[in-house]
Order: structure tokens, then sequence, then C-alpha cells
């Protein structure tokens, strides 16, 4: 006892002796400061400067763009529409537009329907095998893009189907229903699986409890695989390049890097326009649905 | 609505239960047809096809014959292929460990008590949902031997005297390259590990500050090990992401200068569709698959091993 009693003694002394044995709430104003705002603004400027150049290049006049001696390049005098004007008016811009959000659409619908289902009967179904199953939709969520596009390519083109958005909507797929199933089978088992126990026993059949019981209450995750799968298709690059050859099938990713670089003149105004506008979509809806996209993104690594 | 339908449901409901343990597995099998059809049929077959092709001469609008190992044993005495696996295997192990430190510090600081802490995650993220190529345009400009805004910024700050030649020289290129994927992937790996720290319980780490540990020593004996299950997952998307990585080189080198930043993405590219040899290119394909497969066991049994240490430790 006696000797505990000076050891009890010093330890408060320690702890407002030594501001890195404290809870960091108890850290100085100053200190924190430098330790924690300071870099993670530098992490913010870095991550977000590329965004802000994109913006600033694509409202400067062209005169401007590469004269650093007589104007500021981190600044714009006289902005101008005149990039975007040209992107949206004179080129196949807006086609490509519409081709990406056409593409992205169908897949992340055909991909949440196949999922719902899959990852039901995975989950809830226990059919015989249905572990196996589960891992091997795992495992194919893990095969990548770049190794599948040339047998794609042959088969695509096999199908009579190359250089279509069909080609497009049937293999986004690919990479969108392993995902898709994977969040929802994370998300279906968090339900309680006394509310389908009780729907059975009240006569409904399994169709009625995955419609009338199940979706209702697993909206926001539908809505998490819904918006990331939109995301990937939109973002989707290596099969767009591959399947499709003339300029109005395109998708922006596509279309803006093989049409709007053109031999040694880089409109670089437009090129940044291209980038932004072709970019709003996805941030727009990012925005709206910021928590969804975290967890559906937190969701797939956790399991 | 629930009370209309019941009678008629009842009267089912009787036969549903007699055959549900038949039901259950037919009916299973029912609701996984869509999915299992469509990854079948552009997932597993294409996978196989991919091996096949890599064993033919293959080329675009011609089919190929059986060449046996030929398309490998011409990568074997190819040295622009060596080449792209030493820059793959560069990319992938620099841009990795960049992310996953840089990654790491930045969950660790948004996980503090900060003023907008939603608005701080909410704009970390957009590097990671804005599509690469768009952002990787936004680098090539960037990176513009003449008009590079670093370059500028660098001189004006009395730095270095001339222009930094980004992508036109060998190791530039490649730092620049690699730059641009932490850029991209710095969000991801945060986010999640984000997620990972919240799940920390803050008791473990006010026991330790009575019990006079350091802060370095609750981060290297709490954080850590808490954390480690969810950094080899992370870390394994990651791996895998940058491995087979094709947009960002794409764009911004195309492989360029002499080779030095092509990866293996982009010369089985190159070979199988401007070059038209399928074969090669999926033979190329092919040969990342048991780098793959490495990182994926290595990280499972990673994990196993953690999870019987953790059972062993309790």
């Amino acid at each position: 006892m006696t000797a505990q009693n000076p050891s009890a003694q010093k330890t408060p002394d320690q702890g407002t002796s030594d501001h890195s044995t404290g809870m960091s709430y108890l850290d100085s104003l100053p200190k924190r400061l430098v330790t924690v705002m300071l870099p993670l603004l530098v992490f913010v400027f870095v991550l977000l400067f590329p965004f802000y150049w994109m913006a600033i290049t694509a409202i400067k006049p062209n005169h401007q763009l590469t004269d650093y001696a007589n104007y500021s390049p981190l600044w714009v005098v006289e902005p101008t529409l005149e990039h975007i004007r040209y992107l949206l008016f004179e080129t196949s811009y807006p086609g490509w537009l519409w081709n990406t959000m056409l593409i992205s659409v169908c897949a992340t619908f055909i991909s949440l329907v196949t999922s719902v289902f899959a990852a039901y009967a995975i989950e809830r179904l226990r059919f015989h095998g249905s572990r196996w199953v589960g891992l091997g939709i795992f495992l194919a969520y893990l095969v990548p893009p770049s190794i599948l596009f040339i047998p794609l390519a042959l088969m695509v083109f096999k199908l009579g189907i190359y250089d279509t958005k069909l080609a497009l909507i049937l293999t986004y797929p690919t990479f969108l229903v392993p995902f898709s199933t994977w969040l929802l089978m994370g998300y279906f088992r968090s339900i309680p699986y006394e509310l389908e126990e009780c729907a059975l026993v009240d006569g409904a059949s399994r169709w009625q409890i995955l419609i009338q019981v199940l979706l209702p209450l697993s909206v926001p995750g539908l809505i998490s695989a819904g918006i990331f799968s939109f995301t990937l298709s939109w973002n989707e690059f290596i099969y767009a390049l591959t399947f499709i050859q003339s300029s109005e099938n395109k998708t922006v990713p596509v279309g803006v890097l093989t049409e709007l670089v053109r031999s040694d003149i880089y409109e670089w105004g437009a090129l940044m326009a291209g980038a932004l506008i072709g970019s709003l979509p996805v941030v727009i809806l990012y925005s709206f649905f910021v928590e969804h996209y975290v967890s559906s993104m937190t969701g797939a690594v956790k399991e | 609505m629930a009370d209309i339908a019941a009678p008629g449901a009842r009267a089912r409901s009787r036969s549903w239960w007699s055959g549900i343990g038949q039901g259950r597995h037919v009916l299973g099998l029912l609701f996984l047809l869509p999915a299992a059809v469509f990854l079948l049929l552009f997932l597993t077959y294409p996978l196989g096809l991919g091996v096949w092709l890599g064993f033919t001469d293959t080329r675009i609008g011609r089919d190929g014959v059986f060449v046996g190992l030929e398309n490998y044993e011409l990568l074997w005495i190819d040295s622009v292929f060596w080449l792209a696996v030493f820059n793959t295997l560069l990319y992938t192990t620099g841009a990795s460990i960049l992310k996953f430190g840089l990654g790491l510090w930045l969950a660790l600081l948004l996980n503090q008590h900060l003023p907008f802490k939603a608005f701080f995650r909410a704009v970390v993220l957009l590097p990671w949902v804005v599509p690469t190529v768009l952002s990787a345009i936004a680098f090539w400009w960037i990176f513009d031997a003449q008009f590079s805004i670093l370059s500028w910024a660098l001189i004006k700050l009395g730095l270095i005297d001339q222009n930094i030649n980004f992508l036109g020289d060998s190791t530039n290129a490649r730092a620049s390259v690699i730059a641009a994927n932490v850029w991209r992937g710095i969000p991801f790996v945060a986010i999640s590990l984000l997620a990972g720290l919240q799940t920390i319980p803050p008791s473990l780490h006010e026991a330790a500050t009575l019990d006079g540990a350091s802060g370095w020593q609750r981060f290297r004996y709490i954080t850590l090990p808490m954390l480690s299950p969810i950094i080899a997952v992370v870390m394994t998307f990651s791996v895998l992401f940058t491995f087979t990585d094709f947009q960002l080189i794409y764009v911004l080198t195309r492989g360029g200068p002499l080779n030095a930043t092509h990866l293996m993405a982009t010369l089985s590219f190159q070979r199988a569709i401007p070059g038209g040899q399928l074969g090669e290119g999926a033979a190329i394909a092919v040969a990342m698959i048991p780098f793959l497969l490495a990182a994926i066991l290595f990280s499972y049994f990673g994990l196993q091993r953690r999870k019987w240490q953790q059972g062993g430790g309790d």
C-alpha cells in the first residue's frame, strides 16, 4: 500500500506535464494546429488542386493558357465559355454523354436485378453449396478487366455486337454483378431473420417475402449498390476503348481521349472542360449520397 | 392489403411448408440462375478462352491454331516483356507503399475531433470518384513538358532553374505515373482505414493512456494490431488494382518513353489490339495471373495467421 501511494500521486502529474500521453482532446490548441490541421490542409490541397486546375483551364482564353509571363497561371482574367461552347456544339461530346448515361443506367439496372436474386438465394435460401457460390462470387470480383478484355473482344466480335452499345451493356455486369451481390449479401445478413420467419408463418411465399419484406428494408443497400455500380460503369475505360470503334458510340472517357486529342495541337481548354463535365454526373450523384457511397466502399472491404 | 391476401396465401402455406426442404434448393438455384449465366458466359468462359488464346497464334480477323508454349517462349526472350514485368512490380510496390503510408496518415488525421469533419471526409474521396481517365488527362496537363504548373511553381519558388521534363525522361516518367496513381488511390485507403479506426473502442486508448502509454505506443500496440485485418484486405485490393492498372498509363505515357512505363496490362493491350497479335497479348495477360494469385494468397494467409494469433491471445 505504501509503495503504491507515490506512484498514484505521480500519475496526474505526468498527465499534465507530458502532452503526448494525454488523450488527444487534451492537447493544446497550437500543437493540434501543427500536427493535425496543417497536414490535413496540405492533403486536401494536393487532392483538390487538379480539380481547380481543370476548372481554371476550362474557362481560360487560349492566349492566356500558355502565356505565363504576362498572366499568372493560377488565376484567370476575362473568363470565357468558348471551350465549353466548342465542346457542346462542335464535337460529338453530347452524344458521348448520352451514350455513357444510357450504358451505365442499363448495366446498373441489369446488375442490380440479378444481384438481388443471387444475394437472396445465397444468403437466405442457403441451398446446397451456397457457401461455395458465395466464395466464387467474391473471387469473380477479384478478376480484373485487364486480363479479360482480349477474349471478351473476340467474343464480342463473334457475337456480332462489336462497336455497339450492347457490347458494353452486356460486359459491364461482369464486374458489377460480383460487387453488388457481395454488397447485398452483407446487407441482407444484417436484416433479422425473424422478420422472414414471421412472414413465412403468415403464409407468404418466398417471392412475397423478397419483394414485400426484404427489399423495402434494403433500400439503403440497394442505393449503395446502385450508385456504386453506376459510378463504376461511368468510369469504365478498357472495355469501351476496345469494343467501340465509331465516334457516335463512344463513351465520355474514351471520346475525350481519342477524339479531342488531335495530333500536335492540344486544345487544353476543351480537354479540361470535357474532363470536368464528364466528371460532373458522378460527382453530383456522389454529393447526394456520400454516406451510401462510403458504406458501400467500406462494406465491400469489411467482409 | 395483408388481410385480403391472407386467405389465399394460407391455403397454399401447407403445401409450401411440406415442400420447403425441396423448394428452397430449387428456388435457390432458380434465383441464382441470371447471375450465374452472366458470370459463366462473360467471366468464366472468357477467362478460360484467354488462357487458351495464350497457346494459339490468333490474330485479329484470323482464327489461330494451337502452338503450344511458343508465345511464352517468345516472351521469355523478349526484353520488352521483362521490362514491363519489372515496371509493373516497381509501380505496384512504390505506389502501394506510398498509398498505405499516406492513406493511414490521412485516416488517423480524419479520426481526430475536427471541425467540418464530414466535409473533409467527403472532399477527400473526390479523386477516387471521378473517372480515372478524366483525372489522368488533368495530370497530363499538369505534367506538360512546357507549361507544367508544377515546374512554374517550383521555378517561382526558386527551387529549380528550368522546366522538369516530367513524362519525357524514364525516371521522371515513372515517378510521375506513380504520383498520379497515389493521388487517386489515397482516398480509398484512407476512407477504408478510417472505417476500421472507428470500430476500435476508445476505452482501449483510455486505459492505455492511464497506464502511461505514449502516443506512439498506443498506435503500435493498439491501433495497428486492431487495424491489421482491414489493412490486409484494403491493401490486397489496392495491390490488385494497381498491378492491373491500365488507364493511367494509357493516358499519360502509353508506355513510353522507351517502354520505361509499360505495364503488363498496357503491353498486353498494345500487342493485342493495335498490334493485332491476340494470342501474344493474351499470353501476357495470363502471365499476370500468378502474381495476382500470389497477392491474394499472401493476404489470405496473412489474415488466417492473425485470426489464430488473436484466438491464442484471448
